[in-house]
């Protein structure tokens, strides 16, 4: 999106949240701004405390301190049918006992909306859905698919001003799944309405995010759309969070106007374009995909950034292939490469001597 | 063609079996309870005619089919007691499962409630009566129902009444021992429905805008109607038979159809119209059954 949807206010506003269970703390003083029409992820490992969040902007859990504005209202302590918010089940929790109508006219039954409006509303639904002549089918009728998209439905047709979905499409197989996203997008660029999604599918929530806020123990690690996530990330664990990454010790030995010279711990020295100010041991990350590989006759040694090894594996994965390196010193690397043709033209096999290299612009320098 | 996988020579054996066991223990049993309701009561032993003799060959077992006669159903449906009785003991059993049902879903949704380990505990409260003989429990309940005992000596030390009042041989004595005998049977079909309740349903319900108690008679309710069916029908149906606890409880003015039967086979000796009553009393309680079951079978094909 051009605009960011935060320079205007924000929709939601979640300050210094704190939730406890017991002796164990899921939410730990967590704040966070979500504009108006923003599809925005919490994307975490199990028990990093998203799904708890989502559940206080429910309403199925009140927060043990701090505040949730929605509109600069305080509905921290709103119990769930009184706010304007709906929420989309990891189990889709459809009403066993009421059809596919019956399921989607259940909220809007309760906000007493006459019948005509009600008609009209769950025949909108049932069309955005696309799912015309199922109407009178009940829940256990419906494929997974099917299922998913009654609660999607359902939890769409009061109008809520932030829709939260909970894993919605993890029961789904990765086909489906996938379609679904792009139906996902599609219905929220339609409705112009607030999503929140909690996942632990990072590619899930690059897909479907506009920003992507993701959780450890409690806290938000880093906020930031899904380019930047990948691309910079701002710690070790995030950038072994998100995506797949080589991670390589060292100490920064001297710092340019334009660059930074780091030796590694196994001996290497790279050159990367910028690096933390304060920090002095530090740790490269590259992403795989942004090394290449060079037979050693194609004479680049001694270039910058350039490194012999030996090739030790090849992993063929369809549209990518991944190949492990041994560099002299013993550093590993993994190295993506697309199989852009049929035949594998650079004809690398393993026990090989092979030169990896890459940009100091592709790294990123992080703080210890 | 793969249907026929599915079923296996071992597998349709088992399935046989049920009906093998119905064959043997009820069928051939009822075959017999209407023959003899079928023949005439006569000073004998058996105490009835006629008599089925295999080794008389074809012609006596002929006249002894056409001796058989409806004549004890017409005394059935022409004899007050019969009809009073029948429709005691339907009314008794309809009032006694509704006392047990309104008693019964409160108790049994607030123990599906229980934390977990108080689930267990309350369980075992509603079973452990069980282990106890029936009849002794209703006995200890003639105790403290007589004239002199428990109930009256703590209403009269607590000053509530000034006299000891009649408890023993009423109906309301009758419909205690019945509700307190039954009282597990209501509780556990109930207790199996809702402790199985998703509670992500009512998670949904009250995220749409429903109450607490709005979501519990728009989801939890109508989702344990089997539950209340199953109670219903376990209660319903023994109680319409019951003999010992309105003998024991109750007055001796009225009569379930248990106790008239009781009196015509034993007490009378009149063993066809005792069979006569036991088929019309089966036939009555198959009706129940039947609806019960047309239920089952129009919610099992909607759910295909």
């Amino acid at each position: 999106m051009s605009v960011d949807p935060l320079q205007a206010r924000p929709l939601l506003r979640i300050s210094s949240v704190v939730k406890r269970f017991g002796g164990f703390t899921a939410v730990d003083g967590l704040s966070l701004d979500i504009g108006a029409g923003e599809f925005f992820a919490l994307l975490g490992p199990s028990g990093c405390g998203k799904t708890t969040l989502l559940r206080m902007l429910a309403g199925f859990e009140a927060p043990d301190a701090g505040a949730i504005h929605l509109n600069n209202e305080d509905i921290a302590h709103v119990p769930p049918h009184q706010r304007p918010v709906n929420m989309m089940f990891q189990s889709y929790a459809l009403f066993p006992h009421l059809s596919v109508e019956g399921n989607i006219a259940f909220g809007l039954k309760r906000a007493g909306l006459p019948k005509a409006e009600i008609d009209a509303r769950v025949a909108d639904m049932i069309a955005l859905v696309r799912l015309g002549g199922f109407e009178k089918r009940r829940p256990d009728q419906l494929s997974g698919g099917q299922r998913q998209r009654v609660a999607l439905a359902r939890s769409l047709a009061r109008r809520p001003q932030v829709l939260l979905l909970d894993e919605p499409l993890a029961a789904l197989d990765k086909k489906l799944r996938e379609e679904t996203q792009a139906e996902l997008i599609d219905v929220q660029r339609q409705l112009g309405m607030t999503f929140v999604i909690v996942t632990h599918d990072q590619e899930e929530a690059m897909t479907l995010a506009d920003r992507i806020g993701v959780m450890d123990k409690g806290q938000l690690v880093q906020v930031a759309p899904p380019r930047q996530l990948y691309e910079a990330p701002v710690s070790r664990w995030i950038a072994s969070f998100v995506g797949d990454i080589n991670l390589i010790e060292g100490q920064i030995s001297s710092r340019d106007m334009d660059s930074v010279t780091i030796g590694t711990h196994a001996g290497e020295t790279i050159i990367a374009s910028q690096a933390p100010q304060s920090a002095s041991v530090v740790c490269i990350a590259i992403r795989p995909e942004k090394i290449q590989l060079m037979h050693p006759e194609q004479g680049t040694a001694g270039s910058p950034n350039t490194f012999a090894g030996e090739l030790i594996d090849i992993g063929f994965l369809g549209g990518v292939s991944v190949y492990k390196v041994r560099l002299t010193s013993g550093v590993v690397l993994r190295i993506a490469s697309s199989n852009a043709t049929r035949r594998a033209a650079d004809g690398f096999s393993v026990g090989q001597k092979i030169d990896v290299s890459f940009a100091p612009d592709d790294i990123v320098v992080l703080d210890r | 063609m793969s249907t026929r996988k599915i079923f296996t020579r071992p597998a349709r054996i088992a399935a046989i079996a049920p009906y093998l066991w119905m064959l043997l223990f009820f069928l051939v049993p009822f075959g017999f309870v209407l023959k003899i309701a079928l023949s005439q009561t006569a000073i004998a032993q058996p105490p009835y005619v006629p008599l089925f003799d295999l080794a008389a060959g074809w012609e006596s077992l002929k006249s002894a089919l056409a001796a058989l006669s409806t004549d004890n159903f017409k005394l059935l449906s022409s004899d007050d007691l019969y009809i009073l009785s029948y429709a005691r003991s339907l009314i008794v059993a309809l009032s006694a499962t509704a006392i047990l049902l309104l008693i019964g879903y409160p108790v049994a949704y607030g123990m599906s409630r229980l934390p977990q380990r108080w689930q267990l505990i309350a369980m075992m409260l509603v079973i452990v009566p069980f282990w106890t003989s029936f009849l002794i429990r209703i006995y200890a309940w003639i105790n403290i129902l007589q004239h002199d005992g428990l109930l009256n000596k703590i209403l009269l030390s607590l000053g509530v009444i000034d006299k000891p009042l009649v408890w023993l041989a009423t109906d309301a004595a009758m419909y205690l021992g019945i509700v307190y005998s039954y009282f597990p049977f209501m509780i556990l079909p109930l207790y199996a429905t809702l402790s199985k309740m998703d509670e992500t349903l009512l998670e949904a319900a009250a995220d749409l805008g429903c109450s607490r108690s709005k979501a519990f008679w728009l989801v939890t309710f109508p989702l344990s109607f089997p539950g209340v069916g199953a109670g219903v029908l376990l209660c319903f149906i023994p109680i319409v038979g019951e003999f010992v606890i309105p003998d024991l409880l109750a007055g001796s003015g009225n009569l379930m159809i248990g106790q008239t039967l009781w009196l015509e086979f034993f007490t009378n000796k009149d063993w066809p119209v005792a069979s006569a009553i036991a088929v019309v009393l089966l036939a009555v309680l198959l009706l129940p059954l039947l609806v019960y079951e047309k239920l089952q079978r129009r919610h099992l094909e909607a759910q295909r």
